[in-house]
């Protein structure tokens, strides 16, 4: 096996019995990505000398008998969208094309305070609206299983980087499904956290009642070990919520017998590809025979999730994109006469079609005489749709679902269709509108070869039990040890 | 025939609270700092961050509501106020629209002699902008000064009770002494940490409905609010007068010509778009916090009013001029309950005559004169040492040097003469000297009294006593 090929558990282990050291594997890393990076496009920024010189100097604490944090020295690399102290964070859009920020995100610092070390900055949809990495402003990123694929979105290059040995592992984030549709349309494991369990400080906002960060990673354990590092209460985020963090990697048991798995009826529907449905009734057959009880459950306002993300997002995003005005920081269209037009063409020429869109459509729904007939309707489905959630966890531990209902697309099949692109999202997006934590891992290759992913979703802060049964599902199945032969 | 009619004014008022951060973050208010010297990432916008609430503020916003008798909702939300400017650096001000802080108050305004309650509508939270500076030589650009930025205000929004200029001006200078009582808010109109803006109708008297307003901004100080709306007044009267509508607009007040000129009409005024900033949670606020808050809630100007003229038994306008100033109002309140028998009366001329001239004059100085030291003065008074005029001058030396008290009366040479045999002898050749208008005083012409005090006091260079060269004369000239 090759250095770029370990998990993070795998290297944790060597790194400490000084088999290898964090310059070796962090040199094999830069190898991997200079062989690949030009048929995959992952990365939007590479911090080649600067991951480098954190290597040697985690290294040289390490001879010297220091004692150092779980991750020192882990190779990881984040989406574009974590606010790095000096290094250029561009959430994929022109408009932040050179900017570079005077600070740490609250995640990024938690890695920091690990002595983890940075590889770059990975690519996604432009402010991290889109579901195939199609949007970036910058370039289109690749599915390392079959390039002519997209990779998913929004944190598409995070998980063709994982899923490459890009990285040992990423960390994303997830609005409407951006972390668990990506991975797994790569094959990779990503979790999306109860909202308030990662703190949203120094990462640049979509919406803001929606965005929640996570581990995307190549098996469960390794979601586990980062999400332990990035978890917790944080004074600067107020949605952050003030409850202790259990030790996740102690949730990684193989026993499930008696757990229950819920199958909402509702996901299964007219459109679900024959091969996503089949894999799934294959990983409910694996459950069942390790003993696991599997029950039909019922979430009604299922169908209402799409329509009701795409009011509320898009009308959140538009009061968060206003401060992209050419003003402080960020691009300024050279183009303008006056305060109007610096204004106008900043942002016309900063943003792309999608995000345009998008702030359009908020822009709409939260104008004088539409706010009640959209905004606070939507608002009013969303709690529906999450008294169906807490009606269903009075039945069952998990529920399993497809994470999309198809396998990856084509690189361009989707772009000029924004609801057949909306309606990919389908089965993670009422997750994040009822704020629960849901997983996604690979479950199956389709005949095209092409990853197939499942989702766990559990109860507020029931990250555990997701932990549980994803990890007894993994150690019983072969799949999450496939790897793209690229 | 010309129709009468009766204004109708609500005041909007903003009054930044004195605390040492902003209302999201921790950068620091200090008025004058250098342009955007006190800013963070939160102030400044960049991407990612995230406002965190300074309690400080809400404790605040609650002392101004039970002040105004309002209710303190128990749970009260933020919400975005969307619009462009370059002042606004995230391109919305958190303010609070649906569910306020405080709602459903009142406080009461004299005019004229007049007792008058006015409703207050709401008292809301919300983050400041920041400034556009335009003056820069030959350049065709603007700068931005966000040091402002997120400085925390409370809007108090009032019911449309006001129906003179006069009342408007009443009300503000009402409320203004009012948060500066309670030390919220340091009530200074032209740097603008307390800012007004009023709307403006008129309707025929008898008339129930309200007239189309106008809202006026941009005036700096009480006598610019009682201009612009008098201004305003006229101007809508005039355009009824000529079979014209009012429309509804909002109106910059130029206090250099005396005119309102018109800013945007409702039509292009901005959509706002208000929702419910995610980013912050509802605010909770235990009733228990507000009940400690009430009952540590300082006395105010016109409760400490009242209570001077009954329990000292000073003049209302006395009263009134001594509670103006929360720190005045305790500085003689301990000073006459230090006093034995000096009456409260004339400790009060003493303070409206001359320390608050000093306060006003040299108000660095001032602090040296602390009640302890009038104390110290007063007694000496009291025990007929020296005199009022006398502790007048020691007070004034007091505070121009660090000298002790007995130190400044030694070198002044204050020693007052008391002593009856000195005084009677000297008022025996005062009157013995003046033998005409003695006949004069003992043919009804009393006023001479003061003659015969004054000739005494010349003789024993002003340093006589002068209740004991009365009480004297009084029995010398009766005999």
């Amino acid at each position: 096996m090759e250095l770029h090929q370990l998990t993070i558990a795998q290297a944790i282990e060597k790194l400490a019995k000084k088999e290898i050291s964090s310059a070796e594997l962090t040199a094999a890393c830069q190898q991997r990505i200079q062989q690949t990076e030009s048929q995959l496009g992952s990365y939007i920024t590479l911090t080649q000398e600067a991951a480098l010189a954190q290597a040697k100097a985690v290294d040289d604490r390490r001879a010297k008998g220091e004692p150092l944090p779980p991750l020192a020295g882990i190779p990881l690399a984040l989406k574009d969208i974590f606010v790095t102290k000096g290094v250029k964070t561009t959430c994929a859009s022109r408009i932040l094309e050179n900017f570079i920020p005077p600070y740490d995100g609250t995640a990024v610092r938690k890695l920091i305070e690990q002595d983890y070390v940075l590889l770059g900055k990975l690519n996604m949809d432009e402010f991290a609206m889109g579901s195939s990495t199609e949007t970036s402003y910058f370039k289109k990123t690749k599915n390392p299983w079959n390039l002519e694929y997209i990779p998913g979105g929004s944190s598409g290059g995070s998980a063709s980087a994982v899923a490459a040995g890009q990285c040992l592992g990423a960390l994303g984030t997830d609005t409407g499904g951006s972390i668990r549709q990506p991975a797994a349309l790569c094959g990779i494991v990503g979790i999306k956290p109860t909202y308030g369990r990662v703190s949203r400080y120094g990462v640049v906002a979509f919406a803001s009642s929606l965005d929640q960060v996570g581990p995307m990673t190549q098996d469960v354990r390794d979601s586990a070990i980062l999400l332990n590092t990035i978890a917790g209460h944080d004074p600067l985020d107020s949605t952050s919520v003030n409850r202790p963090v259990p030790d996740y990697t102690q949730s990684l048991k193989t026993d499930v017998k008696g757990l229950k798995i819920g199958v909402p009826k509702e996901y299964f529907i007219e459109g679900l590809d024959a091969e996503v449905k089949k894999s799934l009734e294959n990983a409910l057959e694996q459950y069942r025979s390790l003993g696991a009880e599997i029950i039909e459950v019922t979430l009604p306002h299922t169908q209402y999730a799409v329509p009701t993300y795409y009011i509320l997002a898009p009308a959140e995003a538009s009061s968060n994109l206003a401060r992209y005005d050419g003003v402080r920081f960020g691009y300024r269209s050279p183009n303008a006469k006056n305060l109007t037009e610096m204004y106008q063409k900043s942002r016309s020429e900063g943003f792309g079609p999608e995000v345009k869109r998008r702030i359009m459509l908020g822009t709409y729904v939260l104008s004088a005489g539409y706010y009640d007939a959209y905004y606070l309707k939507a608002q009013k489905v969303r709690t529906l749709i999450r008294r169906d959630f807490e009606a269903a966890f009075q039945q069952v531990d998990v529920l399993l679902t497809p994470t999309t209902p198809t396998p990856a697309f084509r690189i361009g099949e989707k772009s000029d269709d924004p609801l057949k692109m909306y309606l990919s999202d389908i089965f993670t997006i009422n997750v994040n509108l009822a704020g629960l934590p849901g997983m996604s891992l690979p479950c199956g290759l389709s005949s095209q070869g092409l990853p197939i992913g499942m989702q766990l979703i559990a109860d507020y802060f029931q990250e555990e039990k997701i932990f549980h049964a994803a990890y007894a599902y993994e150690q019983a199945t072969e799949w999450h040890r496939k790897r793209p032969s690229l | 025939m010309s129709i009468s009619y009766e204004t109708v004014i609500g005041l909007e008022v903003h009054a930044q609270l004195k605390t040492e951060s902003k209302i999201f973050s921790a950068a620091s208010t200090q008025f004058g700092a250098p342009p955007n010297t006190n800013t963070d990432p939160v102030t400044l916008g960049l991407p990612g961050v995230l406002p965190v609430l300074n309690m400080g503020v809400v404790e605040m916003a609650i002392k101004a509501g039970l002040a105004t008798h309002c209710e303190i909702a128990p749970r009260s939300i933020f919400a975005r106020k969307n619009y462009f400017y370059p002042d606004l650096p995230k391109g919305y001000q958190i303010s609070q629209f649906e569910l306020p802080i405080c709602q459903r108050g009142w406080i009461n305004i004299k005019v004229d002699g007049q007792e008058k309650k006015i409703g207050i509508t709401r008292i809301h939270l919300e983050e400041d902008a920041g400034k556009l500076l335009h003056d820069f030589g030959d350049s065709d650009f603007s700068h931005v000064d966000l040091n402002r930025a997120g400085v925390p205000l409370i809007e108090t929004v009032s019911e449309p009770d006001m129906r003179s200029a006069a009342e408007a001006s009443a009300y503000l200078k009402h409320l203004r002494d009012i948060f500066v009582y309670l030390g919220i808010c340091d009530g200074n109109m032209e740097e603008g940490s307390f800012r007004c803006d009023a709307n403006v109708s008129i309707r025929p008297v008898g008339q129930k409905e309200f007239g189309t307003r106008a809202e006026l901004k941009n005036m700096n100080s009480f006598r610019n609010v009682e201009r612009a709306i008098e201004y305003e007044v006229k101007r809508q009267e005039a355009l009824l007068a000529d079979g014209k509508v009012v429309v509804q607009e909002t109106r910059l007040w130029n206090a250099d010509k005396g005119v309102s000129e018109s800013m945007r009409s409702k039509e292009e005024a901005n959509d706002y778009r208000y929702f419910p900033d995610p980013d912050l949670l509802p605010l909770i606020v235990d009733a228990k916090w507000v009940e400690r808050l009430k009952n540590s809630q300082p006395e105010l100007a016109h409760e400490k009013s009242l209570r001077f003229q009954k329990d000292y038994n000073i003049p209302e306008y006395d009263a009134e001029v001594l509670t103006a100033d929360r720190s005045i109002a305790e500085h003689w309140e301990k000073s006459v309950q230090g006093l034995k028998s000096l009456e409260a009366k004339k400790v009060s001329n003493l303070y409206m005559t001359h320390l608050l001239k000093l306060q006003k004059e040299t108000p660095e100085t001032f602090e040296r004169i602390t009640s302890e030291k009038v104390i110290e003065i007063l007694h000496l008074v009291e025990s007929g040492k020296i005199s009022l005029n006398m502790a007048k001058e020691v007070l004034d030396e007091v505070a121009g040097s660090d000298k002790a008290v007995a130190d400044i009366i030694a070198a002044k040479g204050f020693v007052q003469i008391s002593d009856t045999a000195t005084l009677e002898q000297t008022i025996d050749k005062v009157l013995a000297d003046n033998p005409d208008n003695l006949a004069a005083y003992k043919g009804g012409k009393e006023k001479l009294f003061g003659f015969f005090v004054g000739q005494t006091m010349k003789a024993l260079g002003g340093k006589a006593n002068p209740q004991v060269v009365n009480d004297i004369l009084k029995k010398k000239l009766k005999s």
